[in-house]
């Protein structure tokens, strides 16, 4: 049994994730590419390292000396990463005294997870909240988040699993009964369009979804709402009549896009690879809205 | 809102704090007089009280309901030169300075220059107190590491409990007459002490009594005047409401106010006590006189609501008295600290909350004014509508009101020894400040600074800034082997800067009981007349001195930078430290970085860092709590710095955490500014691991941007937030819930935002009024934007 995983950050006070007040733990990897994608650190499946430019100090070369690699050096006080020669082993974060240089990912294990997360039971408790496993896609380390879920289950904490949908479903089947809520993810209804914009087909993620509304899992579809993506009344359509089909009644979550995405690709030195769009307006937020109303049991904008 | 209110509220908004020189020359001119030649000192005050009440300027200004001015129109200010005469200079300070500035016309200059100052220079409190002080307490008190909030202002820091909705000041000078007839000069060496202080109550009850009837003839004078029929009814109402109070109890809900309104006017008149006077719990005093009038029809909701909003604007027509020097730093706002308590327990324990809080609760959310401030007192068995009806006039930005733990408040006066019966009827005033109401003289005695301690010690006892030694000698920090060596010395530092305090304050609490005895609210306070002594001379059952620390966030931060970087993990050696900090990070900002961003701080749930405040607490709570005061009470510790974390970060140099030299400490039990990275639940975690059972009040500041409390949902969280906090025993929180680019916007064109009130620490401010400084560390404190 592994004692550890990959994760990329905890977020305390999380209130969109699920009911309550709660705490997100981001899994590291996922199996998908979405252009659009809010968490590109959470993306690949080991460490990474992001880039605050604006951060690094002047004359501070502590992060060059720290790299057994040779992988960064500074060009006119700007700060450059390597990311071929970069093995990704923190030296440099550790090294950095003005957090220019942060990890996307660390190992850490189970135990350590659990404390964090308890910490904040009284306010799961007040509000009735608890802990969101989200990432990347957290099924992509089924084994860690296997023992999460089981360690929530004896601390009495809910454990809510925010997921892409793209794994086995026996896995879907094992974690049930330790899920207290599924955040499923759906995106895109016309396969080869969602071939196009996340990478993979959507063929097992809407199977499973059929499947574990039919086993009365509790779940929530989200949908993010992406302009030029998968905004257009024949794309919510479609969508609303797949959650009108499913054997349950289920709320649904419009998720609109934000601009963050684009700094924090940089800061990865990765290049955007959708044009900027600007965030749904109101009057798109609306009509999506409208066009679910009737096919699922709420519509709630924002999680 | 009527169009009286309407009018009543823009006139008071539109009026200019001036200073007013009426009571200063009444003082003057009775004290030249020789009335006051032979009599003991508490008559010579009693005396003065009535010859300033007989003969001040009756304001009764148009549309009032409720009525009485302290000066002779709105926000005109009286200066009180027995306890600080104010110099020429500080004349030209107040009228010209930006923040909290008070207009001196050229009569009020001549005034002050011809009569006030010749007579009273050498006279004031201000003067004998810091003549009386010892060469240690002036040079910390010189250094930034405490303040003394006698200097200018008199202790006061008192709240009205029940009583006077329940008899009238002849009630009273019926019971100050018994106790005169009970005095026995057979065997107390006090009889005479006590005969003296109890006819200057009487004679201050009838000061007041005849206050009143002046504005009862005033408004039949106005009366007759009046073409308007409708507001000649009211201004003989009015008459009839001044002839019949204070001097018997209020028989309805106008009256009620009235009378308190009187009181007020006659505390705040005798002397210029910290906090003004307050009101208490205004829903449960309220609540038989509303009930009354609604089943006999002689008051419907509206008329309440009506005469509640005239009542909220007499405190906004009341600015605090002029401070200046330190004291102005400390507390540099308009706002005079009348904390209006709703909410809570009854006396016998349950749910207090009732129709008329809820009705305050509107008034709140519609006056909008700076004063009077508010608060909610918030219990387990409260009603959640209650907490959420409070939270949506938070969500509007407007900083009140403020929360409170009800159950906490009662735990922490029972610990002080007061009774269960005292303290549910209890609550918080000024910023946070635990109190029983009616019942106790809870002083505040100055602000502590805890981050100058830590500088001291890491200077062996020096202050580097003037390099004068003003500590003990702890030795070299460089020498100290492990963290506990360092904290050992700290702590004797702060035992020794206490005590200097304690002894100091001891002092000033004989000097104010014996030159400046106050009668009038003597007589407002159980048990002064039963003891035949004056508030300022343990008249009151309880008699508390507090010392307010300032800082726990910083010096905890401060402390665990060195913890961690020098002692555990040893990558920053202490010499370097020292050195960087000595050049206030010139040319290490490397170093200043690392201290930054990798040191574990306040206010993340962090354990390295939180044991360390608790740690600090702990050494506070051991030098401060159960020490004698000269009042035959004690000391003990609460944590809030209104604004003195400025004024202290000023007098501090650059400290461990990265701070650089001169910028703001962090404010009560908050984490430093920008520090906290891990959200509210974080926040309230940490500030939850003192005992905040164990203080008589700790301030948590957040601050939360709109649009994470819209909707339904939004309050729901922060309700969820505010129980959580209380089950934990948090003491308060408050929010301030504006944007960052708002606030930009109001610092960019202070006239368009006028209006704009922040929560500032314990009290709200207008954003443009609290200085520079202030506006930067308010934008910059953490928005959580990103939890949006």
């Amino acid at each position: 049994m592994r004692s550890s995983g990959i994760i990329f950050d905890i977020k305390k006070f999380a209130v969109h994730d699920g009911p309550g007040i709660r705490t997100t733990v981001f899994l590291k990897g996922c199996p998908l590419r979405c252009a659009w994608c809010h968490n590109p650190e959470g993306i690949a499946a080991g460490p990474g390292i992001m880039v605050f430019a604006g951060r690094c100090i002047k004359g501070c070369r502590d992060c060059l000396a720290a790299c057994p690699r040779g992988a960064l050096k500074k060009v006119r006080g700007i700060i450059l990463l390597d990311r071929g020669l970069c093995d990704r082993c923190g030296a440099c974060v550790e090294a950095c005294p003005a957090e220019a240089l942060r990890s996307a990912g660390r190992t850490v294990p189970v135990c350590e997870i659990m404390e964090e997360v308890g910490r904040d039971i009284p306010f799961y408790r007040e509000s009735g909240g608890g802990v969101t496993f989200s990432g990347g896609e957290p099924l992509s380390q089924p084994a860690f988040l296997r023992e999460l879920l089981l360690a929530c289950r004896a601390r009495g904490i809910h454990a809510a699993v925010d997921t892409s949908g793209h794994a086995p479903f026996s896995l879907f089947a094992e974690l049930l009964p330790m899920v207290d809520l599924f955040l499923y993810d759906l995106k895109i209804i016309d396969d080869e369009r969602h071939r196009r914009f996340t990478g993979v087909s959507n063929r097992l993620i809407l199977e499973n979804l059929e499947k574990l509304s039919r086993a009365g899992a509790p779940l929530a579809v989200r949908v993010p709402l992406i302009p030029g993506v998968n905004d257009a009344d024949v794309d919510l359509e479609a969508m609303a009549a797949f959650c009108a089909a499913l054997p349950g009644r289920h709320p649904l979550h419009l998720l609109p896009y934000h601009r963050g995405y684009a700094a924090k690709r940089r800061r990865l030195g990765l290049d955007a690879v959708l044009p900027a769009i600007a965030p749904p307006s109101s009057e798109l937020l609306e009509r999506a809205g409208k066009i679910f109303a009737g096919n699922v049991s709420t519509v709630i904008i924002g999680g | 809102m009527t169009e009286r209110i309407r009018r009543l509220r823009a006139r008071s908004l539109r009026a200019v704090p001036a200073l007013s020189s009426e009571r200063g020359r009444l003082l003057t001119r009775y004290c030249k007089s020789g009335a006051a030649d032979g009599l003991s000192v508490p008559r010579q005050r009693s005396g003065a009280f009535a010859y300033l009440l007989k003969r001040k300027r009756i304001a009764i200004l148009p549309d009032e309901l409720i009525v009485g001015e302290r000066g002779p129109a709105a926000k005109a200010t009286p200066s009180y030169p027995e306890i600080t005469c104010h110099s020429l200079r500080d004349l030209d300070v107040l009228d010209r300075r930006e923040k909290t500035r008070f207009r001196v016309s050229a009569p009020t200059r001549r005034a002050f220059a011809t009569e006030i100052i010749p007579y009273w220079r050498g006279r004031t409190m201000r003067e004998k107190l810091f003549a009386l002080m010892e060469p240690e307490w002036l040079a910390a008190y010189e250094a930034g590491v405490f303040t003394e909030f006698m200097e200018q202002r008199a202790p006061g820091h008192t709240v009205c409990g029940e009583k006077i909705y329940e008899k009238g000041l002849r009630d009273q000078q019926a019971e100050v007459r018994a106790a005169l007839r009970a005095l026995d000069f057979l065997d107390d060496p006090l009889a005479l002490a006590k005969r003296e202080e109890l006819l200057a109550m009487e004679e201050a009850a009838q000061a007041v009594i005849d206050f009143a009837r002046r504005h009862a003839e005033k408004a039949r004078q106005l009366a007759q005047r009046e073409k308007n029929p409708g507001r000649r009814r009211e201004l003989r109402r009015i008459a009839a409401v001044c002839d019949h109070v204070p001097a018997h109890a209020p028989r309805d809900f106008h009256e009620a106010l009235q009378h308190y309104w009187f009181i007020h006017l006659g505390v705040i008149s005798e002397a210029n006590p910290w906090d003004a006077f307050n009101p208490g719990r205004l829903d449960q005093h309220l609540l038989p006189f509303y009930r009354r009038g609604l089943a006999d029809g002689s008051l419907d909701r509206e008329k309440a609501r009506e005469l509640l909003q005239a009542f909220w604007v007499k405190f906004n027509n009341h600015p605090s008295p002029p401070k200046v020097g330190v004291t102005a730093e400390e507390s540099g706002t308009y706002t005079d600290f009348a904390l209006i308590n709703s909410g809570g327990v009854a006396p016998d324990g349950r749910d207090g909350v009732n129709e008329v809080s809820y009705l305050i609760l509107e008034v709140i959310e519609e006056m909008r004014l700076l004063q009077p401030s508010s608060m909610v007192q918030i219990s387990e068995k409260n009603p959640d509508a209650f907490l959420r009806r409070a939270l949506k006039i938070v969500r509007t930005g407007f900083g009140q009101p403020s929360l409170f733990n009800s159950e906490a408040l009662v735990a922490e006066m029972l610990r002080q020894g007061k009774s269960l019966a005292d303290a549910r009827r209890g609550g918080a005033s000024g910023c946070v400040e635990t109190g029983a109401f009616g019942r106790e003289a809870y002083i505040l005695t100055g602000y502590f600074n805890l981050v100058k301690v830590l500088e001291v010690t890491l200077n062996d006892g020096r202050d580097p800034l003037s390099g004068k030694r003003i500590g003990l000698r702890t030795g070299d920090p460089a020498g100290f082997r492990e963290f506990s060596g360092l904290l050992a010395a700290f702590e004797k530092q702060l035992r020794h800067f206490i005590d200097i305090k304690v002894r100091g304050s001891n002092v000033i609490d004989r000097l104010y009981a014996r030159d400046l005895p106050v009668p009038f609210l003597s007589l407002l306070i159980d048990d002064c007349i039963a003891r035949g002594r004056d508030y300022h001379d343990g008249g009151a059952r309880y008699n508390t001195s507090y010392i307010q620390g300032v800082g726990l966030g910083s010096v905890t931060d401060a402390l665990s930078a060195v913890s961690h970087h020098v002692f555990s993990r040893k990558t920053l050696p202490m010499t370097k430290l020292l050195k960087a900090l000595r050049g206030d990070f010139r040319g290490s900002e490397r170093t200043r970085q690392l201290l930054l961003n990798k040191t574990p701080r306040w206010g993340n749930d962090d354990e390295r860092a939180d044991a360390i405040g608790r740690e600090v607490f702990e050494m506070v709570f051991r030098a401060v709590d159960g020490r004698p005061n000269m009042r035959g009470g004690s000391y003990r510790v609460n944590l809030l710095p209104t604004t003195v974390h400025i004024y202290f970060g000023r007098k501090t140099g650059a400290t461990p955490d990265g701070r650089r030299a001169g910028e703001p400490l962090s404010e009560g039990i908050s984490p430093v500014q920008g520090s906290d990275r891990k959200g509210p639940t974080a926040v309230l975690r940490s500030a939850a691991k003192i005992d905040h059972l164990r203080t008589g009040g700790t301030l948590l500041n957040q601050k939360f941007a709109p649009a994470l409390l819209a909707g339904d949902e939004g309050i729901a969280r922060l309700g969820q937030l505010v129980r959580a906090y209380f089950g934990m025993n948090g003491h308060h929180v408050q929010f301030n819930v504006v944007d960052a680019a708002t606030l930009r916007a109001a610092r960019k064109n202070p006239e368009k935002y006028r209006d704009l009130i922040v929560r500032v620490a314990g009290y709200s401010d207008y954003f443009v009024d609290v200085g520079p400084e202030l506006q930067e560390e308010i934008i910059k404190r953490t928005e959580h934007q990103e939890f949006i």
